[in-house]
């Protein structure tokens, strides 16, 4: 399979980049009409007036609900289970324990097939084992959340422990080199770094410690489930509501299309909302007890299941030439992961694509704890990458005494460092140009502790942001033209808040064209045409291509079906372009039929068309990534090392923007989350008992309205001739960078270089 | 725990509610009015995504026992808008883009209601004091200030 793989990458590298499907620019890349504009959500109204139904409020006849126990070890066996009384508490329905819990395929683990959503491919509630602290023993239905609540509190568990491996430190001994990382090999060597960096005019060597992080979406994970005979039907709040259904039908013996999940409103996800125990737990007692089911994970029970962002031990190692380009590039570290887990926190990547020089040596290694396995949280990898090279920049800089920008333009490659492949669309350079110009950065003092108003220290810094364009395989979308001239399009995509419907809705208007209003974008339900999930930035694009290809085959059956008697008889689909509603030669404007005329004329009701996107092969054609310059203003104060963010500027190259208030709000929501990762947020793993901590909003600080300054974002706004649109995705590339720029900034005030987040003021005293 | 029955206005119109003393006010305008718009997270008062109003005063559901609200007005996001016709507040909201998933909005709204009525014409640093205990994990913050300042003038152009 590899080996075919590996073929097809370089069969499409080699061909002509017409030759590919997209090769040639997407014609509204350019075109300023409803892409761009900052049409406001069209969810808005419903959102504002409470009415927007989440996962947990969706009502069924008859809902009982359920409570989970967490075990309180790490590693061992259940010896006791003691559920009688629990079972005799008011409106219980069912107590199930590894005993009477159905038995259950474990789900596929993510990337083991197209569709598998598993996050750690564990059995669930199968055998009395324990594999981490905080693994659900049992769960209780009763008819009230509270009498559930209750009974669960009257289990009685005893275990016998075993040995368990929750040290990092100890587990880092015995770190070890997995097969890939994410599809990607774990390391790359190119010529031999070790020895150009001990040779190098000026280095740094340096070692960079990030904590876990959890998502904290504001809504708790929750799922509202029902069988009818072997038909299941899932209320969730998810990101992948395709690979959801298909893992789900694996795990209980069920064919995929007996499987309905309908996720319309998620309440943030950040890459937390997947598949987890809960959802199959919940479904397992559901079939058990015969009644419809809704679980609502407690805070502290998302803490305890569903896992984030995992801590890292990474060494930046760069050395330079007296001309500032690099002679070694060296990233290499570990992360804490279990055994079975996809999630590494893929921080070598930056690294990989970045910088040029003339040696580069990235590696990442991965361990065998007992813990819950990590789920993906916003820019996995190049959240704290991005950390820890741009740091590592920004020492090296001072080192050489330049300018940390110019430094960055002296090593800015031609093409991508490692694969060797042309970058599809890389203006880093510019949008660091721009973002200086407007934050000011010629004001900055490079000696540190050179700017102070009374107690507090003042201090500029900045760093690069970057994220790879996706775009995943596998999607389709159907258009269903209606006699009236509207269009819905319907594909089972996600909106977690990022504005799908809004900007797909703009999109298609656009590319059939057709007023904004006649169209709308229905999505979050898998009884749709089979969409992507809604991670790595992908969904737009991957949604933007199944449009373009359901809109060609539109045109053909639309051209069919006006005939010989209309103004577009003869003409074939690329003599055509949509307009005012309707198609129209492409040089002769009076050669015009609407939608609504040739439907009428056909006597047709609707004109329901389907169509893939064809395969991503851009992503093998070009090195295709979105990049930004992050600028910070922080203020420290002297005395007590208090840090204030008191201005941030971030400057993006994410191909065109499709809608600038939707985009703003992603950039800045972003940068947001990358202030709490650079100054705040912690999970903490107790190393002795594989326990988290603070599993509540109260002791895991997130930004709170007081902690956020003015921010300002700026973007180049160039198409990448090889997207669908020109656009990349967002989501990611606001959070990355930021760790980086806040560190630098921090020591521009203070002279003091923190290398272990998050950057609290115990560390400046 | 012996039950007990209260009365109080809901969004105008006048309830009552066969509730146990334990009780908070999420759970009862959840299991009793299918109203979801109050929505608990932290579950200790401190994000605000349960607000509530209680005769005009923003408070935190998921603490508030519901025994409380004998005989008192409250109004929920539900009952913001006048048949349909968004507040003024809601309208800001849309039209500066606040939110994004738009789970903690409701709250946010109610909240931010409450500090126009004691601060008409607020700056930046008022707001975002004011907003503090409303918490905003697609951190909207930024533009919750746009939508505030919209809200005011909108007031203002209401009470002119």
């Amino acid at each position: 399979m590899s080996i075919i793989m590996d073929v097809m990458k370089t069969a499409v590298r080699l061909a002509p980049g017409s030759w590919l499907p997209g090769g040639t620019p997407d014609p509204l890349m350019n075109k300023h009409g409803l892409i761009g504009k900052p049409a406001s959500r069209i969810d808005g109204p419903l959102k504002v007036q409470g009415k927007a139904r989440f996962a947990a409020e969706v009502s069924l006849p008859g809902l009982v609900y359920a409570s989970l126990l967490y075990s309180t070890i790490a590693r061992g066996r259940i010896a006791t289970l003691e559920t009688a009384e629990a079972e005799a508490a008011p409106g219980v329905a069912l107590v199930m324990t590894y005993r009477n819990a159905p038995r259950m395929a474990p789900p596929p683990l993510m990337m083991s097939a197209p569709k598998a959503a598993g996050a750690s491919g564990l059995p669930i509630m199968q055998d009395a084992e324990i594999r981490w602290n905080g693994q659900p023993v049992a769960l209780v239905l009763a008819q009230t959340q509270e009498q559930a609540d209750h009974a669960v509190s009257l289990i009685r568990v005893t275990y016998a422990v075993a040995p368990a491996v929750t040290s990092f430190d100890a587990a880092k001994a015995k770190a070890r080199t997995p097969e890939n990382i994410l599809g990607e090999p774990s390391s790359i060597e190119i010529g031999d770094a070790e020895k150009a960096l001990k040779d190098a005019a000026f280095k740094v060597d340096l070692i960079y410690r990030t904590p876990r992080h959890n998502h904290n979406a504001i809504e708790l994970h929750a799922a509202t489930v029902a069988w009818n005979g072997d038909q299941l039907t899932v209320h969730d709040a998810t990101q992948m509501v395709n690979g959801t259904a298909w893992t789900l039908a694996q795990v209980f013996g069920v064919k995929e299309e007996q499987v309905r999940v309908l996720s319309p409103y998620v309440g943030g996800g950040f890459g937390g909302k997947g598949l987890g125990d809960h959802q199959i737990l919940a479904i397992a007692a559901s079939r058990l007890s015969g009644r419809p089911v809704r679980i609502l994970l407690s805070r502290e029970g998302v803490y305890r299941v569903v896992g984030g962002r995992t801590t890292t031990e990474q060494r930046v190692a760069l050395g330079a030439k007296p001309d500032g380009t690099l002679a070694a590039l060296i990233h290499t570290g570990v992360a804490a992961t279990p055994t079975r887990n996809v999630c590494p926190e893929q921080f070598s990547f930056p690294a990989r694509h970045l910088y040029a020089a003339n040696a580069i040596k990235v590696a990442q290694q991965v361990t065998d704890m007992d813990m819950l396995a990590n789920i993906f949280m916003r820019a996995p990898g190049e959240s704290v990458g991005t950390y820890a090279l741009e740091c590592a920049i920004d020492e090296l800089a001072e080192a050489m005494q330049l300018d940390p920008i110019e430094l960055r333009r002296r090593i800015e490659p031609e093409k991508d460092p490692t694969s060797g492949t042309p970058f599809s669309s890389r203006h880093l350079v510019e949008a660091y140009r721009h973002g200086a110009e407007r934050f000011g950065w010629d004001r900055r003092d490079p000696t540190p502790r050179s700017r102070r108003e009374g107690e507090w220290l003042i201090g500029m810094g900045c760093a690069t942001a970057t994220y790879p364009y996706y775009r995943m395989p596998g999607g389709a979308a159907r258009i269903r033209l209606t006699a009236d001239g509207r269009a819905i399009v319907q594909m089972a995509s996600h909106e977690m808040g990022m504005g799908t419907a809004t900007v797909q809705a703009q999109h298609a208007a656009e590319r059939l064209g057709l007023e904004y209003e006649k169209v709308s974008f229905e999505y979050g339900d898998t009884s749709l045409p089979s969409g992507t999930l809604a991670g790595g930035s992908s969904q737009t694009a991957s949604i933007a291509a199944a449009i373009i290809a359901v809109s060609e085959v539109l045109t053909k059956e639309l051209l069919k079906l006006a005939g010989n008697d209309s103004p577009l008889a003869g003409l074939k689909p690329d003599e055509v372009e949509a307009r005012d509603g309707g198609l129209c030669h492409v040089d002769e404007p009076g050669r015009f039929e609407s939608y609504v005329s040739i439907l009428k004329r056909a006597h047709r009701d609707e004109l329901v068309c389907e169509a893939e996107a064809p395969q991503p092969f851009e992503m093998w054609k070009y090195s295709m990534h979105s990049y930004g310059a992050q600028f910070c203003e922080v203020r420290v104060n002297a005395v007590t090392g208090e840090i204030r963010v008191s201005r941030f500027l971030g400057s993006f190259d994410c191909g065109r923007i499709l809608n600038a208030k939707t985009a703003t709000s992603q950039f800045k929501g972003g940068i947001i989350m990358g202030l709490g990762l650079a100054l705040s947020e912690e999970t903490l793993f107790d190393e002795r008992s594989g326990r988290i901590m603070n599993p509540s909003l109260a002791e895991y600080h997130v930004p709170v309205h007081m902690d956020v300054p003015a921010i300002e974002v700026i973007w180049t706004d160039i198409p990448d001739p090889h997207s669908p649109l020109g656009a990349h995705g967002i989501g990611e590339i606001g959070i990355t960078g930021v760790g980086a720029a806040v560190a630098n900034a921090v020591y521009n005030a203070t002279g003091k270089r923190i290398r272990e987040l998050p950057i609290t003021l115990d560390k400046l005293l | 725990m012996t039950a007990r029955t209260i009365h109080f206005t809901l969004n105008g119109a006048p309830v009552t509610a066969d509730i146990k003393p334990h009780h908070n006010l999420v759970e009862l305008l959840q299991t009793h009015f299918g109203l979801t718009g109050a929505r608990e997270s932290c579950g200790q008062g401190l994000c605000g995504c349960c607000t509530v109003l209680v005769d005009g005063r923003a408070v935190s559901g998921c603490l508030f026992l519901a025994v409380r609200i004998d005989g008192t007005e409250v109004v929920t996001i539900e009952g913001l808008d006048a048949g349909g016709k968004l507040n003024p507040m809601q309208e800001a909201f849309v039209e500066t883009g606040a939110f994004q998933c738009g789970y903690c909005t409701p709250g946010f709204i109610l909240m931010a209601n409450q500090l126009l009525d004691a601060h008409p014409d607020p700056d930046d640093d008022q707001i975002r004091h004011y907003l503090s205990g409303n918490l905003c994990r697609c951190a909207a913050y930024p533009q919750i200030i746009d939508a505030v300042k919209l809200a005011a003038k909108k007031r203002k152009t209401i009470a002119a």
